[in-house]
C-alpha cells in the first residue's frame, strides 16, 4: 500500500530525515517508535505533504485497490471483472488535500483550532470535497449527520461538541479522540496517527484504541501509528514495530520490539 | 456643502482626495436619522452608494433617543474608493450596534469612519468591523468615541481585525477616544493578520482543496460582522460578502 524508498526531507533548511525506507502492506498496522526529536513527525507531515517540508531524495509510492474505470460499456463484462483495479501514485507529486482524496489520513500531534467554523460543516466540505475527487456524488445533510452521529457514537463524543468550531476550546484528550471522529467520518485508507494515545485518559484510550480498530483493522486498509507508549499497542497490536532515531529506521521487529524497548530504552536495544 | 477636505483633516486622511475632488460637488449631505425613546431600529448598506468617478459614499447622522436601539450593518467593498462615515449621538441607557465587512483587493481604498458620541449616562455601543484586503487594497477603520462629562456608566466597545491575503495589502486601523467622564469601560481591540497556514494545512490534509479552505476560513472570519444581525438581514449581507470574497481570494 505504501512504499517509502530512501526518503529524505529538510524541515526548512535542516535535513531531518536522512534516508528512510518503509513498506507498509493492506492489512497491516506498523507502530513507530523512537526518541523525541527524531522525525517521527516529520515523517508524517512529510508523507501528509505540509509546506516547507521538502523532500530532497527518495521517492513514495501509494497503491490503493480503486473502482475500475468502465473504458467501454460494450465491452466491459462485468462478470469477469471484480470492478476494482489496483491503482499506484507518486504521492510525492501530489498536493495535500490530493493526498487525503487518495486515502491518507492524518492524525495530528498537536490537532490544529479553527475558529468560527464548526466541526459538522468542516467535515461535510471534506468529505464531499474528497467524495468529487473520486467521481462520487455528495453526501446530502441528512446522509451525513447520519454518519457523523453514527462516528461520535464509536468514540463516545458528545454530537453537541462537533457543532462547536474545530478543536476551539477542546482539551487535549478531546482534540485527540475529535482526530479519530474525523478518521471515523472520513474513512482513509492509510491512517498515519501521531501520538494520538498522548494527553488521553485511561477510559478514553481504551476508547481511542477500540475505535482505531474497529474503524481501520480491516483487509482494504492499513496504519502507521506513531507512539511513545506500550499501552496504546496493547489495544491496537501492531504486526510490526520500527524504532526510527536521527530520520532513519535503525531497527525493525515484531510487538515482542516494543516491550523490549520498553523494559530497555532505545539506547540499549536501537545501538 | 463644505470644501473639499485635505490630508490634514484627521478623518480624512486615507482617503482618496484625487478622486473625491471630481464629484465633491455631488457628495450629498448626510442622512439624518433618529431613533425615537425606546425604540430599535435596524439598517444595512450591502452596497454603498455610487456618486461616480469610482467614488461611493455613504453619510449617516444617527441620534438614538433615551433607551433606544439601533443596529447598523455595512459592507464596504467592490468601489474604487468607498467610504462610510457614521455619525452616532446616543442618548440615556440607549445602544448603538455596528457590524462592518470591508472586503477590497486590486488599488482599491475602502473606510469605515465612525464618530460615536456617548451624550449621556448609561449607554452602550459596540463596533465589530471585519476587513479582508489582498493586492494593494487599503482598508481603513477610525473610530472616535467621545464621552461627555455626564456620560457615567458608559461602556463603548471596539473589535478591529483585519486579515491580509497579500503582504501589499494594508490595513490603517485608528481608534481615538476622548473621554470626560470616569465611569467608563472603553475597550478597544485591534489586530491583522494572515490566513493560519497550519490551519490551511490541516484542512488539506482533510481533503479540502486550498480555494474552499480559504473561504470557509474567511467566512468565518468575517462573520463576526454579522452576528449581531437577524438571521434574514444576515443572510443577505454575507451572502453578498461572499460572493465578492470569492472574486477576491
Ligand atoms: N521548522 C523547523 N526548523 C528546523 N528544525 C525543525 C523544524 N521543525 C522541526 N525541527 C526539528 O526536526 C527534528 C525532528 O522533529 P520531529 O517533530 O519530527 O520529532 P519527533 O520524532 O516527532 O519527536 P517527538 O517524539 O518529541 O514528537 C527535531 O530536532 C526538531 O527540532
Ligand atoms: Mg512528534
Amino acid at each position: 500500500m505504501l512504499k517509502i524508498e530512501n526518503l529524505q526531507a529538510n524541515v526548512g533548511v535542516t535535513q531531518i530525515l536522512n534516508g528512510l525506507s518503509l513498506t507498509i502492506n493492506a492489512g497491516e498496522i506498523h507502530a513507530i517508535m523512537g526518541p523525541n526529536g527524531a522525525g517521527k513527525s516529520t515523517l508524517a507531515y512529510t508523507l501528509g505533504g505540509r509546506p516547507n517540508y521538502e523532500v530532497t531524495d527518495g521517492s513514495v509510492s501509494f497503491t490503493t485497490s480503486v473502482r475500475a474505470e468502465p473504458v467501454d460499456a460494450q465491452t466491459d463484462d462485468p462478470s469477469t471483472s471484480s470492478g476494482r483495479t489496483d491503482q499506484t501514485l507518486d504521492l510525492l507529486d501530489m498536493d495535500p488535500h490530493e493526498r487525503a482524496a487518495a486515502g491518507i489520513f492524518l492524525g495530528f500531534q498537536y490537532p490544529v483550532e479553527i475558529p468560527g467554523v464548526s466541526n459538522l460543516q468542516f467535515l461535510r466540505e471534506s468529505l464531499n470535497a474528497q467524495r468529487k475527487v473520486r467521481g462520487e456524488d455528495p453526501l446530502s445533510g441528512a446522509e451525513f449527520i447520519k454518519l457523523a452521529k453514527e462516528k461520535a457514537g464509536l468514540l463516545k463524543m458528545d454530537m453537541e461538541m462537533l457543532k462547536r468550531a474545530v478543536n476551539v476550546g477542546f482539551s487535549g484528550g478531546e482534540k485527540k479522540r475529535n482526530e479519530m471522529v474525523q478518521m471515523g467520518i472520513i474513512d482513509p485508507k492509510l491512517a498515519i496517527l501521531d501520538e494520538t494515545d498522548s494527553g488521553l485518559d485511561i477510559d478514553a484510550l481504551r476508547i481511542v484504541g477500540d475505535g482505531i480498530n474497529s474503524i481501520m483493522r480491516k483487509p482494504d486498509k492499513a496504519v502507521l501509528l506513531i507512539t511513545h507508549y506500550q499501552r496504546l499497542l496493547d489495544l491496537v497490536k501492531p504486526d510490526f514495530v520500527h524504532v526510527l532515531a536521527n530520520g532513519k529506521i535503525v531497527k525493525t521487529g515484531g510487538p515482542e520490539l516494543a516491550l523490549e524497548l520498553e523494559e530497555h530504552g532505545y539506547e540499549a536495544v536501537a545501538a | 456643502m463644505n470644501a473639499l477636505p485635505t490630508k490634514g483633516d484627521e478623518a480624512w486622511r486615507y482617503a482618496d482626495l484625487k478622486l473625491l475632488a471630481d464629484v465633491w460637488q455631488d457628495v450629498p449631505s448626510p442622512e439624518q436619522i433618529t431613533v425615537k425613546a425606546g425604540e430599535s431600529m435596524a439598517r444595512q448598506i450591502c452596497e454603498i452608494p455610487v456618486i461616480g468617478n469610482g467614488v461611493a459614499m455613504a453619510d449617516l447622522d444617527i441620534v438614538i433617543e433615551d433607551g433606544a436601539t439601533f443596529t447598523l450593518h455595512v459592507l464596504a467593498a467592490a468601489v474604487q474608493y468607498g467610504r462610510i462615515n457614521i455619525k452616532t449621538t446616543l442618548g440615556k441607557g440607549s445602544h448603538f450596534e455596528l457590524g462592518g465587512a470591508i472586503l477590497g483587493n486590486g488599488d482599491q481604498s475602502l473606510e469605515i469612519v465612525t464618530e460615536t458620541i456617548h451624550a449621556k449616562p448609561e449607554a452602550t455601543s459596540n463596533q465589530v468591523v471585519r476587513s479582508v484586503l489582498g493586492g494593494k487594497a487599503t482598508g481603513t477603520f477610525m473610530g472616535k468615541v467621545h464621552v461627555a462629562r455626564d456620560a457615567q456608566r458608559t461602556d463603548a466597545a471596539q473589535s478591529v481585525k483585519s486579515m491580509l491575503l497579500d503582504r501589499s495589502a494594508t490595513a490603517n486601523s485608528k481608534p481615538e477616544l476622548e473621554i470626560f467622564a470616569d465611569d467608563v469601560l472603553c475597550a478597544h481591540g485591534a489586530t491583522v493578520g494572515e490566513l493560519d497556514k497550519e490551519a490551511l494545512f490541516y484542512m488539506a490534509s482533510r481533503g479540502l482543496d486550498p480555494e474552499t479552505a480559504k473561504r470557509l476560513m474567511l467566512q468565518a472570519f468575517i462573520g463576526d460582522a454579522f452576528v449581531s444581525a437577524a438571521d434574514d438581514v444576515r443572510e443577505a449581507i454575507e451572502g453578498k460578502a461572499l460572493t465578492i470574497l470569492e472574486a477576491l481570494s
